[in-house]
């Protein structure tokens, strides 16, 4: 808990934290990513026909040949990834840096799951009480009256003022919005 | 003048009740976003434009709009009283800003600021006034040829003239490009790369991509950096104002001069980012006590904030005229106007004179009502970065998850957002730019239809785009832009070998 406003004090002080991956092995991930989707890609529009017919372009020309300069860019950065010692060394993300990246990106992910069950209000409402109390570590009272005020506000401005419809719960069923 | 007597009729479009306070409320609401770190004019603008979906065009451009001065002031207040830019262009500004808040000249730094970026935007709307309608007239004249020729050349001159590596240029702007691709194919109706999916056959929608690449990933950022806020208090007093306002002729070369490295860069694809450093940059060659430079130089606020300034409004230029925005933000704007059922171009001169026009009115009033608001308020919002980080994440990732779900009512958008902004977050991690991304996908539908109708014009005949000078020229200069850094280096090693003939 509180990690988050820990700020400086000891942790600085120590041996810097190990990393979780170099920067090169994630910039050879991501070409790989990138010539798996360009392949895929360039299949599809093949398929639905990446031609020149007589008025033009077909309409998988475009996308086709795009594909291929995609591919050909990641596989480009690949083989520098590759042959680049240098970035060996230096770190994509340390341990403590992604805990807290994942300290968001879980309850966004969960936050999105919950908007399709209970709704958007909700779910926001849950995630900004949880996030405040677990991740922030302050005080319970704080959590739930900011969050349902936020909650509460989101709901006044956008579905009752700008008529902007947001997905909807159980809870809001029973209200009778 | 047309121009003076269109732009009054732009202000009484403008001069409503309803439509001051959209603007006041955009202003406020920009500020803070500017304010707030790791949020910034492209993704307040994005976040916030869902608000804007059942106003009429014109209310929801002027506070779109006025988001986006607003951010543009507020950047400026964190970098100089927390040394933490809010804007990647408000950089510059710390060089100087920042020492200047430390020997407690805070107030100062901050009048500064707030009027450099005042001239800086009056410059680049006087330009807009009176440059963009001609501009679009001429565009008037634009086929579809000539369309893809001034396509081509912003692509292009985004891989040839950029400072990244041209291989992480070519991937970010070719994979928006494929993206945009994805769902109907506009010009045979054909369905291509949907792979099946309801979800896809809509196409991926260029905003929920931006709301993920800039508003998710920055949160990602932020808490990954852990920012720790130690800031100084300043108030402005009205003193302090006038003092520096009595000593701002002696500083006109400098204005000018950044004034007009603002415009260009953002007329072009260059940006605020670049014009900020280079105001700063010449500001500090042209001075004759350089070292003082970096130990709170007033001039050291005012050079990059006027460029930074300058830059931002002149890049709505191309967006009204030709349709093509010259930044991040003017492409979501851009497409803003899209989802209002505009379609931005020459043609929006002729066909929404109202909208034109009140919009550029509203950058006139929006600047000098948000000059004012910055100067009276800063205590306020530089008492919003002490609310904790912890309580205003998650208040960003619900924004952004409302932005992205109103766009078009689907639960889709949300996840695709949240799949955008690890991208975005790992891309600006492994620095691959997501510049060129954005345009990809906010530019690419329409260049390829620009293309396949010059085509089916020509009979599939390529040599349409050499057919007459004006397409010629364009289409040309692109293919040098492409090719500038071959180009650049021809003609260094023609220039050494002229010297070694000569000598």
């Amino acid at each position: 808990m509180a990690d988050y406003d820990s700020a400086g004090g000891g942790e600085d002080a120590a041996a810097p934290p190990r990393a979780v991956a170099s920067t090169r092995a994630v910039d050879i991930a991501a070409c790989l990513l990138l010539l798996a989707f360009a392949a895929l890609m360039a299949f599809d529009n093949w398929r639905s026909g990446a031609g020149w017919a007589s008025d033009g372009p077909k309409s998988g020309y475009f996308p086709f040949y795009l594909s291929l300069l995609l591919g050909a860019a990641s596989f480009y950065g690949l083989v520098k990834a590759a042959l680049d010692r240098a970035s060996a060394g230096s770190p994509f993300v340390n341990r403590d840096q992604l805990r807290r990246v994942m300290q968001v990106l879980v309850p966004t992910f969960l936050f999105c799951l919950l908007t399709q069950w209970l709704g958007l209000y909700v779910a926001s409402f849950l995630l900004i009480a949880g996030f405040m109390r677990y991740v922030g570590g302050i005080a319970w009272w704080k959590s739930v009256l900011t969050s349902s005020l936020f909650a509460a506000a989101m709901f006044v401005t956008f579905d009752l003022a700008f008529d902007v419809i947001m997905p909807k719960g159980p809870l809001e069923a029973l209200l009778g919005f | 003048m047309e121009a003076l007597g269109l732009l009054l009729h732009g202000f009484e479009v403008l001069l409503t009740f309803k439509t001051l306070s959209l603007m006041m409320v955009g202003l406020v609401l920009g500020i803070f976003v500017g304010v707030l770190p790791g949020l910034g004019g492209p993704n307040g603008v994005a976040i916030l434009l869902p608000l804007t979906f059942t106003m009429d065009p014109t209310s929801a451009i002027v506070m779109l709009s006025c988001i986006y001065w607003g951010a543009l002031f507020g950047g400026a207040i964190t970098s100089i009283l927390f040394n933490i830019p809010g804007e990647a262009w408000s950089v510059a500004t710390t060089f100087d800003g920042y020492p200047m808040a430390q020997q407690g000249k805070a107030a100062e730094a901050l009048t500064a600021a707030f009027t450099s970026s005042f001239i800086g935007s009056l410059v680049a709307v006087l330009l807009i006034t009176f440059l963009a309608p001609g501009i679009a007239s001429f565009a008037l004249r634009f086929g579809p040829p000539e369309f893809f020729a001034v396509y081509l050349l912003t692509f292009c001159s985004f891989v040839g003239l950029g400072r990244e590596e041209k291989h992480k240029t070519i991937i970010s702007m070719s994979l928006g490009l494929l993206l945009t691709g994805i769902g109907m194919d506009t010009v045979s109706g054909q369905l291509r790369m949907t792979f099946g999916s309801d979800n896809l056959l809509r196409g991926i929608n260029f905003l929920v991509a931006v709301i993920g690449l800039f508003g998710i990933s920055e949160i990602l950022l932020t808490m990954e950096e852990r920012l720790a806020l130690r800031g100084h208090a300043a108030a402005i007093s009205l003193r302090v104002v006038l003092k520096v306002w009595k000593d701002l002729p002696r500083y006109w070369a400098t204005l000018l001069r950044s004034s007009i490295i603002g415009c260009w860069l953002g007329i072009t694809p260059g940006g605020a980012i670049a014009a900020s450093f280079m105001g700063y940059n010449l500001a500090k060659r042209f001075s004759k006590d350089k070292a003082s430079f970096g130990k709170g130089r007033i001039e050291g606020v005012f050079a990059p904030e006027t460029a930074a300034h300058a830059s931002g409004t002149a890049a709505l230029l191309p967006m009204l005229a030709l349709g093509i925005p010259g930044s991040g933000t003017a492409a979501i704007l851009l497409g803003g106007l899209m989802v209002w059922g505009l379609n931005p171009g020459p043609m929006l001169f002729v066909e929404h004179k109202d909208f034109v026009w009140g919009l550029i009115a509203s950058m006139y009033l929006g600047n000098v009502v948000g000059l004012v608001m910055v100067l009276s308020t800063v205590p306020l919002f530089a008492a919003v970065l002490r609310v904790p980080f912890a309580a205003i994440a998650p208040m960003i990732v619900v924004s952004c998850a409302v932005g992205a779900y109103a766009i078009q009512n689907a639960m889709f958008d949300i996840w695709l957002m949240l799949a955008f902004g690890v991208v975005g977050y790992v891309f600006k991690k492994i620095s691959i730019p997501l510049a060129p991304f954005t345009l990809a996908l906010v530019l690419g539908n329409r260049a390829e239809d620009s293309f396949r109708l010059s085509m089916i014009g020509s009979a599939g005949d390529l040599r349409v785009f050499w057919s007459n000078g004006l397409v010629g020229s364009i289409a040309t200069l692109a293919l040098v832009l492409l090719f500038w850094p071959l180009v650049s280096a021809g003609i260094e090693r023609l220039r050494g070998a002229a010297l070694k003939t000569s000598t």
